[in-house]
């Protein structure tokens, strides 16, 4: 098993004169499930965000240490699975071809098996070949979901990962979560109670308000 | 293998998105067609020298480039996938995705406009095609470059219509200035050799925007 940390050292964060968050200071471990927790607009969203390396931290540093040796930030992605009611897929595309490209995009050969499997369990299997413009906004999430887990991600990050979903839905987000969760770091940022249960820790981000 | 596996599934990925909606393809052949009906309809019956024909051949390449290569980008930002793309790739692999696409788009929109040139105004004959070949290859990749790097900056603007043809035109004058000199030179008949410092000046150009490029587009594409 890849032993994988992300250290996070004193990191600030402020748009403008509001600061979001400062002087956070943590690691996180393979094989935990980490909760990021705090009211709406509190910055769980932009603390993930900062953690996958998309956004810049105003003050402190962020590093992924593979097997003892810190990570570049461009090799992130290699690493990375993200889902979030935010990111968009591709509406001209279908299922299958949105996974197949960013499978591509991350530099790996689609795992088809795997991803097959994914798309029966979310229920999409007998819709892998539409496009995605007619889905529903809870069919959206479900697809976002498993294009984060389609990689194998050593990191998986899932920000307000059952918003727009059903009981079911719910359920098999849940299931998709644990499963493997000893083999990655997974960070669920959420404020809903039942997605922190699944998590060994919580961060609240209103600990480290101003 | 994965630095050549990236660029070539956003190539792809563009291409198809292409196909299936057309924007840019038809943007582009709208604009070629009705900017070469303007200037046939406006010079009627009039005599034109072999320079002004190649000029305007340049005219018709820019505002054509003008008119869809912004779409590399702003695309992706209309959308709301810039950070699906900033998740899954490192920067480098994007530019080189979203150039691939841009080179494509360049090479089929000059043949078009040349082939239409060349049937069209009876004033454009080109002596020395090798020279014209090297000359539109060379221009082709500075084009291609520089409107995909303007295009990341303008993506992130708001004003992005007016900014694209505003930014490029200074980045590109004297891609176009050189490639109208040597544009003449073919019509010319002049030899490769002697039009060696300009396609000298070409070469420099499309090696120092493509270093700077990638240099600055780490800075643009990150938040």
């Amino acid at each position: 098993m890849t032993d994988f940390n992300i250290e996070l050292a004193n990191i600030s964060k402020n748009f403008g004169r509001r600061q979001i968050f400062r002087n956070l200071d943590f690691t996180l471990k393979t094989g935990q499930i980490y909760g990021i927790a705090g009211h709406n607009g509190a910055g769980k969203s932009t603390l993930v965000k900062i953690i996958a390396g998309v956004s810049t931290p105003n003050k402190g540093k962020l590093n992924w240490v593979k097997n003892g040796i810190a990570l570049e930030s461009e090799k992130y992605c290699d690493y990375l699975g993200y889902a979030a009611p935010y990111l968009i897929l591709y509406d001209e595309f279908t299922a299958i071809e949105n996974l197949h490209f960013l499978s591509g995009l991350r530099g790996n050969s689609p795992d088809n098996e795997y991803i097959l499997r994914l798309l029966d369990e979310f229920k999409l299997g007998d819709r892998k070949d539409e496009l995605l413009k007619g889905y529903s906004s809870g069919m959206k999430q479900r697809m976002k979901i498993i294009s984060a887990l389609a990689d194998h991600p050593a990191v998986l990050i899932a920000d307000e990962p059952v918003s727009n979903l059903d009981a079911e839905g719910k359920s098999s987000v849940y299931k998709a979560l644990l499963e493997n969760s000893n083999e990655r770091i997974t960070i669920i940022a959420s404020n809903e109670q039942s997605d922190l249960d699944l998590c060994s820790e919580i961060i609240s981000v209103e600990n480290y308000k101003v | 293998m994965k630095m050549s596996i990236r660029p070539l599934a956003l190539f792809k990925k563009d291409w198809q998105s292409e196909i299936r909606t057309r924007y840019a393809i038809n943007a582009l052949a709208m604009f070629i067609l009705v900017t070469i009906s303007v200037i046939l309809f406006s010079i009627g019956d009039e005599k034109i020298t072999e320079y002004l024909s190649g000029g305007l051949l340049w005219v018709v390449i820019f505002f054509s480039a003008m008119s869809g290569l912004s779409r590399a980008f702003v695309s992706e930002e209309e959308r709301g996938t810039t950070l699906t793309l900033q998740l899954s790739a490192p920067p480098s692999s994007i530019f080189t995705g979203k150039l691939l696409f841009n080179l494509l788009l360049v090479f089929l929109m000059n043949f078009v406009i040349t082939f239409l040139f060349i049937a069209l105004f009876d004033s454009f004959i080109v002596k020395n095609y090798s020279l014209f070949f090297f000359a539109i290859v060379l221009g082709n990749i500075g084009i291609s470059v520089s409107s995909t790097i303007i295009a990341a900056i303008i993506s992130k603007a708001g004003s992005k219509g007016t900014l694209y043809p505003v930014l490029s035109f200074p980045i590109l004058l004297p891609l176009i200035l050189t490639l109208l000199e040597l544009t003449k030179f073919a019509i010319d008949g002049d030899t490769i050799a002697g039009s060696f410092v300009e396609l000298a000046v070409l070469v420099c150009y499309d090696v120092i925007m493509l270093a700077a490029s990638y240099m600055l587009f780490d800075f643009v594409w990150k938040d």
